[in-house]
């Protein structure tokens, strides 16, 4: 996978990914328009599908609402790429379809706007300039539960 | 020897012991969703087709986040929800006039000692003050539970807050709860269970106890718990028929990690923006305030009511300083009223709300616009967590609060 680094900084909370007078709505549609509103109000506009967001420590902290996931999915984000996550955030992305790459040293890699590279099968993340990192490999049935689009369909393909 | 979490998960999954870092299958006690996160749990409960839900008696539903319906939005999530009860046959459903529901759940006898709660929402991690394992899921998870009645967990570690030494005058549990997630951070307990223990929070009220394990998700707890003891089963014997069962820490645990806290000489405390880990000292914070909120599932009950109006009685709220108090539920703001408390916030100037989350997640009554600052007694002073991403949010005690709005800054009661 390639596409445009989106950088953000430590703490990352859900608040931020999706501001709580927006939880009225539950379509991804609607909930994408105003993804990373707390922080960037033109998010929307710039981030194609396809692309990544990197970020420090402890991304999707705070309130468990499976908006900021689905807010992700809607603008088409292809993996969250963090320092670390929170749980409840990890659990909820995973659910919804959208994977969270743990990657030391990211930040430190990648600067807000820049082109990289990741490879799922290889669990590395390669920067512009050719410089790699690794990161946790995703076990099998969470990478299935991923290309199903979520936990749900996982379930019922399975039956 | 095994942790009460460890203890909790072993019961409820069947096992006779479990480890930290073992993945178990857990059946589910109780499972509450909202108005705000309950549609979302709907909708993909009904993607699963099964129908009915495992057990309508363990389900609770009360309204909390946007009561009454302040959007025709907000009224369809209520309408859909009021079907799913109908059509569910779900019992403990509370609807606009009842209460937050990390009060009314242990207030209506659903929370006790022993069982495993869930609920789609962060601070489902309060109810572990009553003893039970509880914590946060998302929408998809609660319908992975209202389906099958269980759910993974990944059994954690624990961090135990020992924490002694006599609390001044003036200083609360959530100046004891900012202070030590200033000191751990954010994410200092990331997926660990949060006990709290020691002689400090032996002396505690349950009321108290529910501040601190409140606010375990803001250092990234998994659950926030203390150790049920007398105060715990009278409270619980008292509102709850359900069968319930004490398990306490083995403190030679090697899942145990033991912090000491001395709170001896803490001073009040207050949470800067926009972190909830950025905790300072009052009397190191120069801040004018715009509006000041008392409530929420940290700091809306009675004892936090009575503090307030102790040093709001007889006395007005600065000029240009607006204040919103909301009682927390139905009892609270019924003995709110009968002991004149109520009385003692209007005369001082301050709004005084039904029941709700109020401006806690800014997303109903009393948000903030761009500049302003808000002092609050909720849990999250996050960018925009109030309303504009440009207004700010400080947290601290209901009487640093209360304190605050006579002065129209941030200041200590005296």
């Amino acid at each position: 996978m390639k596409g445009t680094a989106w950088k953000f900084g430590n703490d990352i909370d859900t608040d931020i990914i999706i501001p709580g007078r927006y939880l009225i709505y539950t379509d991804e549609e609607r909930l994408s328009q105003h993804c990373m509103e707390g922080v960037d109000d033109k998010f929307n506009e710039k981030c194609k599908k396809g692309d990544f967001i990197v970020a420090g420590k402890n991304f999707g902290c705070g309130s468990s609402r499976e908006h900021a996931p689905i807010a992700l999915k809607g603008i088409g984000v292809a993996a969250v790429i963090a320092e670390s996550f929170a749980r409840i955030f990890y659990r909820n992305a995973t659910n919804v379809g959208v994977p969270l790459l743990e990657a030391p040293g990211i930040t430190e890699l990648v600067k807000d706007g820049d082109e990289i590279e990741v490879d799922m099968e290889s669990g590395t993340i390669t920067s512009m300039n050719g410089e790699t990192i690794t990161f946790k490999k995703l076990p099998p049935f969470m990478l299935e539960i991923l290309e199903q689009g979520g936990l749900i369909e996982y379930l019922k393909n399975k039956r | 020897m095994p942790t009460m979490s460890e203890k909790i998960l072993a019961k409820a999954s069947g096992k006779d012991s479990v480890e930290a870092g073992d993945i178990v299958i857990a059946n589910i006690d109780v499972a509450m969703t909202h108005d705000l996160t309950g549609p979302l749990s709907v909708e993909s409960f009904e993607k699963i087709g099964v129908g009915k839900v495992w057990d309508p008696t363990k389900i609770v539903i009360p309204f909390d986040h946007q009561v009454p319906a302040d959007s025709i939005d907000s009224a369809n999530n209520h309408m859909i929800m009021r079907n799913f009860v109908k059509k569910q046959g779900i019992k403990n459903f509370y609807d606009v006039n009842a209460g937050v529901c990390h009060q009314i759940l242990p207030e209506l006898g659903h929370v006790v000692p022993g069982e495993v709660i869930v609920g789609a929402d962060s601070h489902t991690c309060t109810h572990g003050a009553l003893g039970a394992f509880s914590t946060g899921i998302g929408s998809t998870d609660m319908a992975m539970v209202f389906a099958e009645g269980n759910l993974w967990f990944k059994v954690p570690e624990t961090n135990r807050f020992n924490i002694t030494g006599e609390l001044k005058e003036n200083v609360y549990a959530k100046d004891v709860i900012l202070n030590i997630i200033g000191q751990v951070g954010a994410d200092g307990s990331t997926y660990k269970a949060c006990e709290f223990a020691g002689e400090t929070v032996s002396n505690m009220s349950i009321s108290d106890r529910m501040v601190l394990t409140n606010m375990a998700i803001e250092m990234g707890g998994k659950t926030g718990l203390v150790e049920p003891d007398k105060k715990t089963v009278a409270y619980v014997e008292s509102r709850s028929k359900k069968p319930y069962k004490v398990f306490k820490t083995d403190l030679n645990s090697s899942s145990l990690n033991v912090i000491d806290v001395d709170v001896s000489d803490l001073e009040p405390q207050v949470a800067c923006p926009h972190h909830v880990d950025n905790v300072k000292p009052v009397s190191e914070v120069d801040q004018e305030i715009d509006q000041v909120f008392i409530g929420s599932c940290t700091n809306g009950r009675i004892s936090d009511l009575r503090d307030a109006a102790k040093i709001l009685k007889g006395k007005k709220i600065a000029k240009g300083t607006r204040m919103l108090v909301i009682p927390a539920s139905k009892e609270v703001y019924s003995k709110a009223l009968d002991e004149g408390l109520i009385r003692i916030f209007i005369d001082a100037g301050a709004l005084v709300s039904a029941p709700c989350c109020g401006p806690c997640l800014g997303g109903h009554t009393g948000i903030i616009g761009p500049g302003e600052v808000s002092l609050s007694t909720s849990n999250r002073n996050f960018k925009g967590r109030q309303g504009s991403p440009d207004g700010k949010v400080f947290l601290s005690s209901a009487a640093v609060a209360a304190a605050s709005a006579i002065e129209g800054k941030i200041v200590a009661p005296e």
